[in-house]
Formats: structure tokens, C-alpha cells, sequence
């Protein structure tokens, strides 16, 4: 039988206290922190830093399918997955799919790809699933909700915990909802929700699946569930006949209410403790629920080298500025820059570019063996070695997953950005290249020649309707 | 092997529009008051003009944009058009072609209005759509890199980097004070300097060269018809190398570029020195105007003309060897630094402030009140463009001498 064959996860490097957000509107209070995605960061971006942290030691082309999940996608109509899919060089025959509109979405996403591996249609499946939800300001949702993204990749092969069985309920109960033109996402009063749905269709789903399993509460090492509220949260465990120590704890104040992701990444901290034999249930919320059972092997021990929930909480900085938050978001808007309009994003160009743009792709020259990466204005595949002059003598070089040092940068006051300066980076690759970045999630002030950075998926620019997706470089910080 | 335009071609007038925010003035008047000053000094008539060559960048596009305001008459007009060494290029183009004797008189111009735009920088569109792969950043953030990995390399903390790039800006306020033809006429403390905000780290305000509005052009014949044009006034100014070198543009991605200097600057120069018969150029140039878009590139620029050994110009720059009363003036004029930059103007408004040095003319220019700063003597000249980003750009070095230098 299928089951989770890897893990990943991401967290933004920015943590926004909620006391902070308090204090902006005159309110008091505010307990813990949530994590906000950068305003280069979205779903798409944050769904391949998870994806790439479930694929170290793993060949990205061995990925059948990605399965994309989130309510919040950039775009109603272009398939997001396959924009992830790209950028993490899965093969071009995988069959993506976005999972989206329901809060379920993660462990649905998850569903579907246990069928497609059992069925036989696909080996290895990845899902992601991320989420930035928008809560208007002032209100409790944007208190509530964080950023986040969880990542797996599903299999029949060096499973690293087996799945025992899964129980659906659909409910179109509507506690939250959005619809498709609107920023903010709505809610019926809390109690409504609390009462008729959270506290009452899990429990159905879990005891769903515990019948069906043979299994008990005590037969549990950890149940991972999905909660907006901690009280709340441990009512539910509590219902459910889960002691305190079996509920795994569910981020809310050190990442926040993470929607669709947030179900999968208490499910990653949670395998990040666990043992060969723990058996684990993990249970999202959102017009229903999905309940599944997972036991745990020993092939987890192979794969301890994940930055997951755990690495990820400590590579944080505190931001102490709403107002740049508002920025980041579009909340409030903002004095045009007075720079040259951009000239439309040229969708011919970006597709003539996307196989060797979007996962970073660069060359090595078969004679001279030199790495090298090639940007011009509009085009990445180099024609002519730039050491030794060979015209297309060259095989496929990737620079996503390489490090590399700062040979020099500038931090731009005058140049576009939402979070100036603009740091205008050279980086040389370990093991040869160079290429110029925008260096991104880094204080001004830690920035010096040769330091040491990694590559992160980002979105450029947003311009006339279209997301610009691309590479830029931030502090290596593990 | 190449050739040599050595004292070939010679100048035979030029003018020079005040350069400034002109706002009273579009491109067409600019034009046609530096075309006409040239005319006037050369005492030609504009259609003793056989053939133009008009840089500009964003004036416009074909040769029409110079034939329609001069009126001229079904002549041949190419637009030149290489970044920063825009009006060099069309100087040189101007000069192979009487050297080639297809014409007697030649005029090269150069004009940009950049400022109607409603942005300050550099504005104009990109070349092709635009696209994700290249990292947002501008001319100053890019040029700033220099002054980063400069520091770095030669171990310089950053009070003392700053303090030698504001001494560059310094030295050219100095200058550009003297000019009425500058933008900007104004001597800058260096305190002011180095407290100036920051435009890209570590560069700040008065490190940036602005963005002006001007025209300069020159008239461009055989040494014959110059000696005889200028028969009783201020002899010809003959030229003695021209240089252009493009960079393959490959410094962001080729690890062996170091950021602290500007390799096809190197190479133009070394190319030009041969053509002038030039070795030991700290000795033998007596002045230049070299493209101080920011201070740091004027810096750098001085090692890679070999003003300077490399790592040293720090020495040189505080010790005041560059000023207008030291042994080698650079920006004798104020520069880009006072004189803002017209990209298609640039290239002849450097050579125009040699040719008046050379002529020993160059008070024509004064300030009223102010003291001379006509540099004695001057035999050779260097003029400098660098269009582009120092990891990849188009570089114009060119000399400029009297008979005989």
C-alpha cells in the first residue's frame, strides 16, 4: 500500500508578533507571533521551498505528479502546480493538478495521490500545500493567520509512514468563506462554526476511521488536527479521547493559522519526533473533514535531514513593523515609483524560457567544462561557451540547489521595491558560474563580500495581471 | 593589422550648448545652437556640411532628427546609437569617413533630452519585453558594485572608500564651479559629500552624476581644410586615436571578473595608446574627461587608464593629482558630475572641453568672476565613455592632440 514517502515543509523568515498588530490598532493584547511570507512569496513560491526541502537526496525527475494545494492560488486560470512543478525540474509528463477554494484541500491533495499510487497511475507523487489567507485588518483573522507550506511525496517505496485507512465527510458548512473576486475572507460568527461543525464532524471523521481501523485513541502516538483557535483546538482533543500529550501541538503562535497547509505541517512536526511503530492521525477541517491513519516505519531515520517545521521555527527574524506588512500585501496604496513603466511581460518569451528559467537551469561547456548561466534580457540559453568560445557543445547545468558567495552587491535606494533597498547581488556558485540576483529576506547591514547564499523561487513582480516568477538569493542560515 | 587615424582628421570647429535641465528648450533648439556655434567656429556655412553622424539615444531615430531642424539638404545622416559612448561613436564614425577621403567635411553632433519623461534616473523602455531574468536594478545600484568589491579587495573600511570616492566629486564641483556651460556651478564641502543620503549603498547623493539635457557637436575635416579654415585663429585640434571596445558582457556570469575594475576599458586604452604612439600615458596625457557617471567609476577608470597603479588611485585621488592644478587634470569641465549626462552629447561635450584646453581657450567658457582654469600648456588630451554597467559595456577612450603632440 501507498504512503508518505518523504517530507518538507517552509516557513517564512519574517515572524510578525501579534502584539505588534495589537498596537497598530489601538487594541489590547496579542499573544505569540505569526510567520508572513515575504512580498515575494506566495503559494507557488512557498509550495517549491517546501517542495525542494522534500526532495533533498531525492531526483526531482522522479516525480510522477504534483498536487498543489491551497485557497489562495495566484491564478484562477494557469495551472499553478505546473508553474511549482517547473521550477522544481519535475519532468514534463507529470500530472499536476490544484487542489483549491476549501481549507480541506491539503489532505484531499494527499487522498488523491495515495489513489494514484495505488492504483498504479503514478510511483511517486509530491503535494504541496500552501496558504496566505488575508484577514482584514483589524479584525481577528489577520491575527490569526499565518504563512506556511508542508510538502510530501507519496509512494509505495521507502515508505516512510504507512497509511492505514482514511475517512471523508463532506459538509457544506460555510463558517468561512471567500468568494471569487473578494480579498478578505468572511466569516459567520465563531460560535456557530465551533459548535455545529469543529466540535462535532472530526470527531465523526476520526472515530470514522478509528472503527475502520480496529484502533482506539490510545493506539495513537500523536493526533495532528487542524485548529484556528488553541482552546478550541484542545476541547477537540479532549473529545476526541486524546490525553494533552497525544495531541501534537498546532503552530498557532509561533507560525499561525496556515488554512490549507496548516493540517500538514503539524503532521511534518510530528513525524520530525516520531519513532518506527508511532501511529499518528491527522485530521483537517474545512466544509468536513478528512480523517487518516499513518504508522510509522524505520525508513524515517533516512530522511532526518529536513529543515521541516523544526529548523525552519529558529531561521526567523522578528519583523516589528506593521505598516510594511500592509506594503508586502497591497493593503494600502502606495506612491508610485518614478521609475520607466514595464513593458508588458512577454508570455512568448517566458515560455520559449520556462525549461531552463524556472528551475534555474544554467550549462556546462563539454570542452572546457565550465559552468556558466546566461541572462540576457530575454533569454537563458547560452549559443557560445564564454571561456572557450565552443558553440553548442554544451549539457544541462542546474544552479537551484547550489550555494554559493557574494562577489559583490549594492543595496538600491532608487531601484523598484517593495522592500528597499533593493540588494542588487553577484553570486558565485560553488562549483563554478556566476549570476546576478536580488538577494531577498536579508537585513542590509549583514550583507558582505563573500558571504554565504542558497537560491529561493520568488515572484518578481506582479504587472499586468501576470505573476513573474524567478530566482533570487538570500543568506545561507543553516 | 589596424590602421591608424594619427593626425589624420583633424577639428576643425565646435560647440557646446549650456547643459542643464532645459526645460525652455527641446532637442531641435539644442541642436541647432551647437551645430551653428560649430559652424561659426569653423566658418563653414551648413551646407558646406556633406555628411552627418547624430548620436543620440532617445531623441530620436533615423537621421531625419538632425536634417529636419538644420534644414539640411538630402545629405547623408546616420544615427549613431552605443549607449553612454553614443556621441563618441559618432565622432569616430564621422572621422574614418573623411580619413577614408569619401568626404572633405564632416559633422558629428550628439543631443538628448532625457528629462521630459516624468522620471529622474535614467528612464527609456527595455529593449525587448520585459522578462523575469534579470534583476531589478539600476545604474547607480549597479556601478555601486564597484565601489563594494573595491573596498573589499583593497581593504579599505568604509570611511575610507567614502571618503575617496567624495574626494573625486569634490574635485569635480570644484571644477564644474569655474563652467558656465554646466549644469551645475557649484564647489560641494566635502562634509556635505560624505553626509549625503544614500542613493545605493555605498553610494550616496553626490556621488551620482545627473541627468541633464544638452548638445555638442564638431566639424570634422582633413588637416588640410582645418589649417585653412582656421588660418589667423586658434589652431586645429588634430586627433590622434580612436577606440571602441565592447565587452562581451559576460561579468555577471564569469567568476574571473573581479568588480574592481573595467576590463574593456583597459583594453580600449591600450588600443588607443598604440595608435597615439602614447607609453607611459600618467607622463604624456596632459588632461581628460573620463565618464564619472559616479565617482567610484572615475575612480576605477584612472588604474584602468593607467593614470594610476592599480589599487593606488587612492594616493593620487587625495593627493590632488587629479585636479584641475595638479599634474594630470581629469573633468576639467566638473564633468558628468557638473554637467549632468546627455547620453547622445557626452562624448563631444568631453572633446569639445579638450579642444578648448588645447586651444587655450578655455575661459571662452568662465564664469564671470571666477579665476582661470586654463590648464597650461596642454598637448594631448583623453576623452573616456563607458555605456553599460562595468560588468558589461561599451567603452569609447579617444586622443586628441595638437600638430606634432
Amino acid at each position: 500500500m501507498a504512503g508518505i514517502v518523504s517530507y518538507g515543509a517552509y516557513i517564512p523568515y519574517y515572524r510578525l508578533p501579534r502584539s505588534v498588530i495589537s498596537k497598530a490598532w489601538g487594541q489590547p493584547g496579542g499573544r505569540g507571533e505569526i510567520a508572513v511570507a515575504n512580498y515575494d512569496e506566495d503559494p507557488i513560491s512557498m509550495s517549491v521551498a517546501a517542495g525542494m526541502d522534500s526532495l533533498r537526496g531525492i531526483d526531482p525527475k522522479t516525480v510522477d505528479a504534483l498536487f498543489l494545494a491551497t485557497t489562495t492560488a495566484p491564478y484562477k486560470e494557469r495551472q499553478n502546480s505546473t508553474i511549482a512543478a517547473t521550477a522544481l525540474d519535475l519532468s514534463r509528463e507529470t500530472r499536476n493538478a490544484d487542489f483549491t477554494n476549501c481549507l480541506r484541500a491539503g489532505t484531499t491533495a494527499m487522498l488523491s495521490a495515495l489513489d494514484a499510487a495505488n492504483a498504479g497511475s503514478a510511483k511517486s507523487i509530491m503535494v504541496t500545500a500552501a496558504d496566505m489567507r488575508l484577514g482584514a485588518p483589524s479584525g481577528d483573522n489577520e491575527q490569526n493567520f499565518g504563512n506556511g507550506a508542508a510538502a510530501f511525496l507519496v509512494g509505495k517505496e521507502r515508505v516512510i509512514a504507512d497509511i492505514e485507512g482514511s475517512y471523508t465527510i463532506s459538509e457544506d458548512m460555510a463558517d468561512t468563506w471567500r468568494a471569487h473576486d473578494e480579498v478578505f475572507v468572511r466569516n459567520w460568527e465563531e460560535r456557530f462554526g465551533r459548535e455545529e461543525g469543529y466540535s462535532k464532524i472530526p470527531i465523526e471523521a476520526a472515530a470514522g476511521v478509528m472503527k475502520q481501523c480496529g484502533l482506539t485513541p490510545k493506539d495513537f502516538a500523536k493526533a495532528c488536527f487542524y485548529g484556528s483557535n488553541s482552546r478550541a483546538h484542545r476541547a477537540l482533543g479532549k473529545s476526541m479521547g486524546f490525553t494533552p500529550e497525544q495531541i501534537q501541538e498546532p503552530l498557532l503562535d509561533t507560525v499561525g493559522n496556515t488554512g490549507a497547509a496548516l493540517p500538514l505541517m503539524i503532521l511534518v512536526a510530528a513525524l520530525e519526533d516520531a519513532k518506527a511503530g508511532d501511529r499518528l492521525l491527522l485530521c483537517s477541517w474545512g466544509n468536513g473533514c478528512d480523517a487518516i491513519v499513518l504508522k510509522v516505519t524505520d525508513e524515517i531515520e533516512k530522511i532526518r535531514d529536513r529543515r521541516g517545521i523544526k529548523r525552519h521555527l529558529d531561521i526567523k527574524r522578528t519583523l516589528d513593523n506593521y505598516e510594511k506588512l500592509l506594503r508586502w500585501r497591497g493593503t494600502v496604496p502606495m506612491e508610485a515609483a518614478a521609475r520607466p513603466a514595464k513593458s508588458p511581460t512577454s508570455m512568448s518569451s517566458l515560455w520559449r524560457e520556462h525549461r531552463s528559467a524556472l528551475p534555474l537551469y544554467g550549462v556546462k561547456c563539454k570542452k572546457c567544462g565550465t559552468a556558466q548561466l546566461f541572462m540576457d534580457f530575454a533569454s537563458t540559453r547560452a549559443r557560445v561557451c564564454l571561456e572557450c568560445f565552443a558553440k553548442d557543445e554544451f549539457e544541462p547545468y542546474r544552479f537551484a540547489t547550489k550555494k554559493g558567495k557574494v562577489a559583490s552587491f549594492s543595496h538600491d535606494y532608487l531601484a523598484l521595491s517593495q522592500d528597499p533597498p533593493n540588494t542588487l547581488t553577484v553570486v558565485d556558485f560553488d562549483g563554478g558560474g556566476r549570476g546576478s540576483f536580488e538577494m531577498t529576506d536579508r537585513d542590509p547591514e549583514e550583507c558582505q563580500v563573500g558571504m554565504e547564499v542558497e537560491m529561493t523561487f520568488r515572484k518578481i513582480f506582479f504587472d499586468k495581471g501576470v505573476h513573474n516568477y524567478f530566482w533570487k538569493c538570500k543568506p545561507a542560515r543553516d | 593589422m589596424p590602421g591608424s587615424i594619427k593626425d589624420r582628421v583633424a577639428i576643425a570647429g565646435m560647440g557646446c550648448t549650456k547643459f542643464g535641465e532645459r526645460w525652455d528648450a527641446s532637442a531641435d533648439d539644442l541642436l541647432v545652437d551647437a551645430a551653428y556655434q560649430a559652424f561659426e567656429d569653423a566658418g563653414i556655412e551648413p551646407g558646406d556640411v556633406q555628411a552627418a553622424w547624430f548620436g543620440t539615444t532617445s531623441s530620436a531615430n533615423t537621421g531625419m532628427g538632425l536634417s529636419q531642424p538644420l534644414r539640411l539638404q538630402y545629405i547623408p545622416i546616420t544615427r549613431v546609437e552605443n549607449a553612454c559612448a553614443t556621441a563618441s561613436d559618432a565622432f569616430r564614425n564621422a572621422c574614418y569617413a573623411v580619413a577614408a577621403g569619401i568626404y572633405d567635411i564632416a559633422l558629428a553632433i550628439g543631443v538628448d533630452k532625457l528629462k521630459d519623461t516624468g522620471i529622474s534616473g535614467l528612464g527609456g523602455a527595455q529593449p525587448n519585453p520585459s522578462h523575469v531574468l534579470a534583476p531589478e536594478s539600476t545604474a547607480p545600484g549597479n556601478f555601486a558594485l564597484l565601489a563594494t568589491t573595491y573596498f573589499s579587495r583593497y581593504g579599505l573600511s568604509f570611511d575610507e572608500g567614502k571618503h575617496m570616492i567624495g574626494r573625486v566629486s569634490y574635485k569635480s564641483h570644484k571644477n564644474g564651479a569655474l563652467c558656465r556651460n554646466a549644469h551645475f556651478q557649484r564647489e560641494v564641502p566635502m562634509e556635505t559629500i560624505l553626509n549625503a543620503p544614500m542613493i545605493a549603498w555605498p553610494l550616496g547623493l553626490y556621488d551620482c552624476c545627473g541627468v541633464s539635457y544638452g548638445s555638442a557637436a564638431a566639424i570634422i575635416t582633413t588637416p588640410e581644410i582645418a589649417k585653412k579654415l582656421r588660418k589667423g585663429k586658434e589652431p586645429p585640434v588634430f586627433v590622434k586615436a580612436l577606440q571602441i571596445s565592447a565587452h562581451p558582457r559576460d561579468g555577471k556570469y564569469n567568476q574571473k571578473y573581479d568588480y574592481t575594475h573595467v576590463e574593456s576599458t583597459v583594453r580600449a586604452a591600450q588600443a588607443a595608446y598604440k595608435e597615439a604612439g602614447i607609453t607611459k600615458p600618467r607622463q604624456e596625457i596632459n588632461m581628460a574627461e573620463v565618464h564619472d557617471c559616479f565617482s567610484i567609476t572615475e575612480a576605477v577608470t584612472m588604474e584602468d587608464l593607467g593614470f594610476s597603479p592599480r589599487g593606488k588611485v587612492r594616493d593620487d585621488i587625495e593627493n590632488g593629482f587629479f585636479d584641475l592644478d595638479g599634474k594630470l587634470p581629469v573633468q576639467p569641465d566638473g564633468g558628468l558630475k557638473c554637467f549632468g549626462h546627455p547620453i547622445g552629447a557626452s562624448g563631444i561635450r568631453m572633446l569639445y572641453e579638450m579642444y578648448k584646453q588645447l586651444q587655450g581657450r578655455a575661459d571662452d567658457i568662465l564664469n564671470p568672476g571666477m579665476p582661470s582654469r586654463q590648464i597650461k600648456n596642454p598637448k594631448l588630451g583623453l576623452t573616456h565613455n563607458l555605456g553599460g554597467t562595468p560588468d558589461g559595456c561599451m567603452i569609447f577612450v579617444g586622443i586628441v592632440g595638437l600638430e606634432g603632440a
